[in-house]
């Protein structure tokens, strides 16, 4: 199956499922309120503005893009009449450009209509260089966005694109009303406060009352595209406090309906949940938990040149020590203690969507001391008096840091365990989560300076085409001094063999050979144990048991489908 | 009432002043429960770890969420057995119908957390650790706020520029104002006296001060209204020199709000190393305290309650015991109470 | 006293702009980033953008400068133009202070936050003192009955368990072990759209309201009681006691009239030091009860990186603090006349 044929397979999945859906015929809002609870609070309700989960699952409420993506990764169209593919003409036999059809009939929530220029409104909106919006990387390459009709919009692109669908598909990008925002573009773009605050949308839901960082209330739209839609008549959206009391206000209190990112020991969520009130669901996107490896040295004392591919690492350059710190893992147990359920032993780092999922490092399931251990053995580190082991005067001591959060510190207690028993000494590190992930130029602290050995955090990747993540670990994104530590290559790796890997996915369009290029830079990062994958993470949510029709989506707003949603009888 | 005034007979020959003081403390019932409390606190926490020596950071994953060893009280007549063989003990549950298996041994007294760390020895290695940071970031604030409120209160001079002080720490942004002490000094303490003793000491700089302000404030006040009192009008015109005023005439009536300073401040130091640890601001994550074992145990505290019954115990007995320590200290250096 | 007030008031102008310029500072070198907490799939190229369409590609002190103009310039005019209709200048295009992350003005935010903070926070300091000055003045009196034990016990009790954990345990006790439909199941999530229209809603508001006030006023009167203890107890042994007694005074007019006045100087410290804490909201309980008030505005502010409203919300923090500093040393002035300033 090529790629074209897959686009056209989504295409008619989605299509059988938007059908499916307008089965009932029950009257709009029959089953009253609706309360949801995200302990972020949404700040915002323009996905432009602020690309926090939070805040864009929140304006999925209320905006839509083109087309979303469902459960199982496949897009559905939401403004768009079908999903453009180039079997039916709606993708350029070149790949560079893509023309989208709008629905019939489409009306915003203020009931007028959604027009062409409306989409070509929004694609400007955020490619205003002066605006700040935080959704440009889903509209790099384009050369334009025009109205061609009414109804018909042409992205075209500078380059061919193998995977077209980055504007204004997603959660990230809906379509904002161009005669609401007309006066919000470029500088004035933050000043719209009202705007950015009530958006008009085509969504099942308008906003009634926006409390920033703190409640939004909302009643169902009158103008829905589908009839007897939403179940509800009003909708609370409530933010704050942490993830157990949400946990909590939904599995035994009862007091709200739905309950977003439960990152919460395994058996207190099972606790919670054999009160009866609630159940916990999960889904699994492609977010790793892992270990980042320093392949260069981190030492104080190199003052400039620290962490920089100047100087490589004393002890991470030599294989044997990252293969053994690897094995010395038992990363079921990781997953028993850290997420249970929401949680999966994985060897690869690109684990999921399940066609990129590498066969070929099966093995690491299964913790090794004593294999790691004559491993080191074997490559000269000898243990000294202290336990610790040495080669040349150089000890296997590691800075080992992450952000802080609950289930890392244990993650980090029980790997330094392990790594004593394998003869390394570990210190270990935590660093506020907005410090860590903030990139201030100013702070030593931050995961792309890695001013440390080892390095523990999640990464993922937006929608269902890994290229961009993959690309990670090309020479050119080393973060150092002279790119102002930007990049996402933090273990400093650099093979040409990679970056050829990495061009040639770029120019391949056929999916297939996209899985096999994948595949074989998946192999490269876990086969020199540069990036030692840890858990293959789930997104965990509850619901009440009284609320029906929830699919947990992680390859979109978790909300997509909250116009299908009612209460049980 | 006896003793008391024998004892007073005993002393009358090398009758000094700490000598009356230690005579009135003596007498303070409250007083000398206080010390012995601290005493054992004390003694566990230094020499605890000595005596009990399972490793606090070593994890026994098999064993965890062992519940404590007192849990054999509630199994009824199955409690010698119980207390002879832990372990034999497999499900005891008041009503049979959810069977569930309470793990017990006597291997961990006060059972383990959820990677099965011992629990006791995290509790007498914390103790360690916050009794340090709460006595020396209390001595600290104390010392500063002291110092302070004095110069303030008695020095019409320096009045204005220390209270102006006092208002910026009063305002200034904690959090920010942590980050930004932390990123600054960090490595370079961790540099130069190892990741603990290094952490150590900003930890108490940071809490020292960040909480001097309210007693150099009430201080303050007191000293404003004692200077206007006769006898130090009168110490003052027979020309004693300053030095001499505050430390003779001042201090001793002063002592009682630096007292309840320095009471409050202990808990509040010992709470504010928790935060600052749960920020990633404190110790390394492995490295137990009180404050982080009852915040570590507010998650479980459906599953095991016992997780935060010992530390919340720990601190608050620390408290208490100091407290009255304080009292009888006041007591037995206030010349109007001692002489009655 | 005018005197001293007025030339205080005066004092406190150029205090205030040294104390946030250095708040600014402090804001400035923290090493927290307002990207910081954005998903990773956005790209560092797109985050500088970000960066620089907030304005931090600009000089520390340009921005510092920025932000006076429109706290102390652009703010006044425009509540001018709201309270009166006056329009000063450009009334539509004014640049007001505007948070980075809601985009929305910072004063507009707090003015929404503040019922609930006065609603909770305010409910708890009142219930505090009015708990704390009771039990010191009894303690004190009757020192070392059992009366005072058990207030010293539960006073200690109070300050030395943190609100994380006496929080929790009430939501546990009150929420989850009570039945929903019990008249004592006490809801634990804070509604702040909740309107008191009528007496239901009203129970409602009451009841939401119980366990937040709680949880705070026992650790308020916990400290303020204390206080209030030790300075009874430094005053019933002093001279003037004794001598209206002698004069026959009633025992209520010697320990209500004479000792509790000259008692208060340093307890009205410690209550005018608090009242700012009100408007700096309560950050662990309102997290844990989510009552969503100026403490959760300001650590989420904190977390976020969100200068212009940290910046804000600390500066009319500071500007309180200065302002009930001066509250506390002109009544320390009344309570006790021998106190002079000049």
């Amino acid at each position: 199956m090529n790629f074209k044929h897959l686009i056209a397979a989504t295409l008619g999945a989605g299509l059988m499922a938007s059908t499916a859906i307008a089965g009932g015929h029950a009257a709009q809002g029959r089953d009253g309120n609706v309360s949801i609870i995200y302990w972020q609070a949404a700040s915002i309700l323009n996905p432009y503005l602020s690309g926090g989960t939070k805040d864009i699952d929140a304006a999925s409420l209320v905006i839509e893009p083109l087309a979303r993506y469902d459960e199982n990764g496949s897009m559905v169209p939401m403004i768009a009449a079908e999903i453009p593919t180039v079997a039916n003409g709606g993708v350029s036999e070149d790949l560079t450009a893509i023309t989208w059809t709008l629905k019939e009939g489409l009306l915003w929530s203020d009931g007028t209509d959604v027009t062409a220029n409306d989409v070509v409104f929004t694609a400007n909106y955020c490619m205003d260089e002066s605006g700040g919006c935080q959704q440009l990387a889903k509209f790099a390459d384009i050369e334009s966005v025009e109205a061609l009709d009414d109804l018909t919009v042409r992205i075209t692109f500078t380059k061919p694109k193998p995977f077209p669908y980055g504007p204004l598909v997603g959660s990230t990008t809906p379509v904002l009303q161009a005669a609401q925002f007309a006066n919000c573009t470029g500088e004035a773009a933050p000043t719209c406060t009202e705007e950015n605050f009530n958006p008009i949308g085509t969504g099942p839901f308008v906003v009634t009352e926006f409390r920033a960082n703190d409640t939004i209330t909302m009643a169902a739209n009158t103008n829905y595209r589908e009839a007897g839609k939403p179940a509800f008549a009003t909708l609370t959206f409530k933010g704050g406090g942490d993830a157990a009391s949400a946990a909590r206000s939904v599995l035994e209190t009862g007091e709200f309906d739905y309950a977003w990112n439960l990152q919460i020991a395994p058996e207190i969520l099972a606790d919670m949940e054999a009160k009866g009130m609630g159940t916990v669901v999960s889904g699994f996107g492609p977010l790793v938990e892992r270990l980042m490896i320093n392949l260069t040295d981190p030492s104080p004392d190199l003052g400039e040149a620290r962490s920089t591919v100047a100087n490589p690492h004393p002890f991470m350059s030599d294989i044997a020590v990252r293969q053994a710190l690897s094995m010395a893992i038992d990363r079921p147990l990781l997953v028993e203690v850290g997420y249970g359920k929401a949680g999966n032993v994985t060897c690869n780092v690109l684990p999921s969507p399940a066609i990129y999922n590498s066969p070929n490092n099966a093995g690491c399931e299964v913790q090794d001391i004593a294999g790691a251990n004559a491993l080191l053995d074997e490559a000269g580190w000898v243990r000294g008096a202290d336990g610790i082991r040495a080669k040349d005067g150089v000890r296997l001591s590691i800075l080992y840091q992450t952000s802080t959060n609950a289930v890392r510190q244990d993650f980090q207690a029980l790997i330094k365990q392990w790594w004593a028993e394998i003869g390394v000494e570990t210190e270990l590190k935590n660093i506020d989560a907005a410090v860590f992930f903030g990139g201030d130029q100013s702070s030593p602290d931050t995961f792309q300076k890695l001013f440390a050995d080892v390095e523990m955090y999640a990464n993922t990747f937006d929608g269902t085409d890994p290229e961009a993540y993959m690309g990670n670990w090309a020479c050119s994104e080393i973060p150092s001094p002279d790119n102002a530590w930007l990049g996402g290559n933090m273990p400093r790796f650099c093979d040409p063999a990679y970056d050829a890997l990495v061009a040639e996915m770029s120019g391949t369009a056929d999916i297939e050979e996209r899985a096999r290029l994948a595949i074989a830079m998946n192999d490269m990062l876990m086969q020199t144990y540069t990036i030692i994958p840890l858990v293959h993470r789930g997104n965990v949510s509850a619901r009440a048991n009284t609320l029906e029709g929830v699919k947990l989506n992680v390859w979109d707003s978790q909300l997509w489908n909250v116009a299908d949603w009612s209460r049980a009888e | 009432m006896n003793s008391a005034v024998e004892e007073i007979e005993d002393t009358r020959k090398f009758r000094s002043l700490w000598g009356d003081v230690w005579v009135q403390f003596r007498s303070h019932k409250g007083a000398m429960l206080g010390m012995v409390v601290f005493g054992i606190i004390l003694f566990g926490v230094t020499l605890g770890p000595y005596i009990w020596t399972t490793d606090p950071q070593y994890l026994d994953i098999r064993a965890k969420n062992t519940s404590t060893i007192l849990n054999c009280f509630l199994t009824g007549d199955q409690i010698f057995q119980c207390f002879s063989d832990p372990g034999s003990i497999k499900y005891f549950d008041p009503n049979a119908e959810t069977l569930t298996r309470v793990k017990l041994s006597w291997a961990y007294p006060l059972g383990t957390d959820q990677l099965g760390r011992d629990q006791l020895a995290q509790l007498l290695q914390g103790g360690r650790v916050s009794m340090a940071v709460g006595m020396a970031a209390m001595l600290l604030s104390l010392v500063v706020g002291t110092v302070a409120g004095v110069l303030a209160g008695y020095f019409r001079r320096l009045d204005g520029p220390l209270m102006r002080l006092t208002d910026l720490f009063l305002a200034l942004p904690l959090l920010p104002l942590l980050l930004v002490i932390i990123m600054l000094f960090r490595d370079t303490l961790r540099g130069l006296f190892g990741p603990e003793t290094g952490i150590f000491l900003l930890i108490v700089f940071v809490i020292g001060i960040t909480s001097w302000m309210q007693t150099a404030r009430i201080v303050r006040g007191d000293v404003l209204a004692l200077k206007e009192r006769e006898f130090i009008l009168a110490a003052n015109s027979i020309g004693t020199p300053a030095k001499r005023v505050i430390s003779r005439h001042i201090m001793p009536n002063i002592l009682s709000p630096i007292m309840v300073s320095a009471t409050l401040g202990i808990a509040t130091a010992i709470i504010t190393e928790s935060a600052l640890s749960f920020l990633g601001l404190g110790f390394p994550s492995d490295f137990p305290t009180w404050g982080r074992l009852l915040f570590d145990g507010t998650t479980y505290i459906s599953q095991s309650p016992a997780r935060v019954i010992w530390p919340g115990l720990a601190i608050s007995l620390t408290v208490l015991s100091v407290n009255f320590i304080g009292d009888g200290l006041r007591d037995a250096l206030d010349p109007r109470i001692r002489g009655r | 006293m005018l005197n001293f007030t007025l030339r205080r008031l005066m004092f406190t102008i150029p205090t205030l702009l040294l104390i946030s310029f250095i708040i600014f500072l402090i804001l400035d070198l923290a090493p927290n980033d307002p990207t910081g907490n954005l998903p990773l799939t956005i790209p560092p190229e797109v985050r500088e953008k970000i960066r620089a369409s907030l304005g931090l590609d600009a000089p520390m002190y340009i921005r510092y400068l920025l932000w006076c103009q429109q706290f102390f310039i652009n703010e006044p005019l425009n509540l001018f133009n709201e309270w009166f209709g006056w329009c000063i200048g450009d009334c539509e295009g004014r640049l007001r202070v505007t948070s980075w992350a809601t985009r929305s003005p910072v004063v507009d935010l707090i003015a929404e936050r503040m019922p609930q903070t006065l609603w909770v926070v305010g409910m708890s300091y009142l219930v505090g003192i009015l708990i704390a000055v009771p039990i010191g003045v009894i303690s004190a009196y009757k020192q070392y009955s059992w009366f005072d034990q058990a207030g010293t016990f539960i006073s200690m009790i109070g300050f030395s368990v943190p609100t994380f954990f006496t929080g929790v345990l009430l939501i546990v006790i009150f929420s989850v072990w009570m039945p929903n439909d019990s008249f004592f199941w006490l809801p634990s999530i804070y509604d702040t759209t909740l309107e008191v229209v009528d007496w239901s809603s009203f129970g409602q508001q009451v009841r939401q309201m119980i366990m937040p006030v709680m949880v705070l006023g026992l650790y308020n009167a916990a400290q303020i009681s204390r206080f209030m203890r030790a300075s009874m107890l430094d005053n019933l042994s002093q001279d003037y006691v004794r001598t209206a007694r002698a004069k026959g005074l009633k025992e209520k007019t010697v320990l209500l009239v004479h000792v509790l006045r000259n008692s208060m100087i340093p307890v009205v410290t410690v209550i005018a030091l608090g009242i700012p804490q009100i408007f700096g909201g309560a950050i662990i309980t309102e997290q844990i009860f989510k009552v969503n008030g100026l403490g959760q505005l300001l650590i989420i502010g904190i977390q976020g990186a969100d200068i212009p409203l940290v910046q804000t919300l600390t500066f009319l923090f500071a500007v309180l603090i200065v302002l009930f500093n001066l509250v506390a040393d002109v009544l320390y002035g009344l309570l006790d006349p021998r106190i002079r300033y000049e």
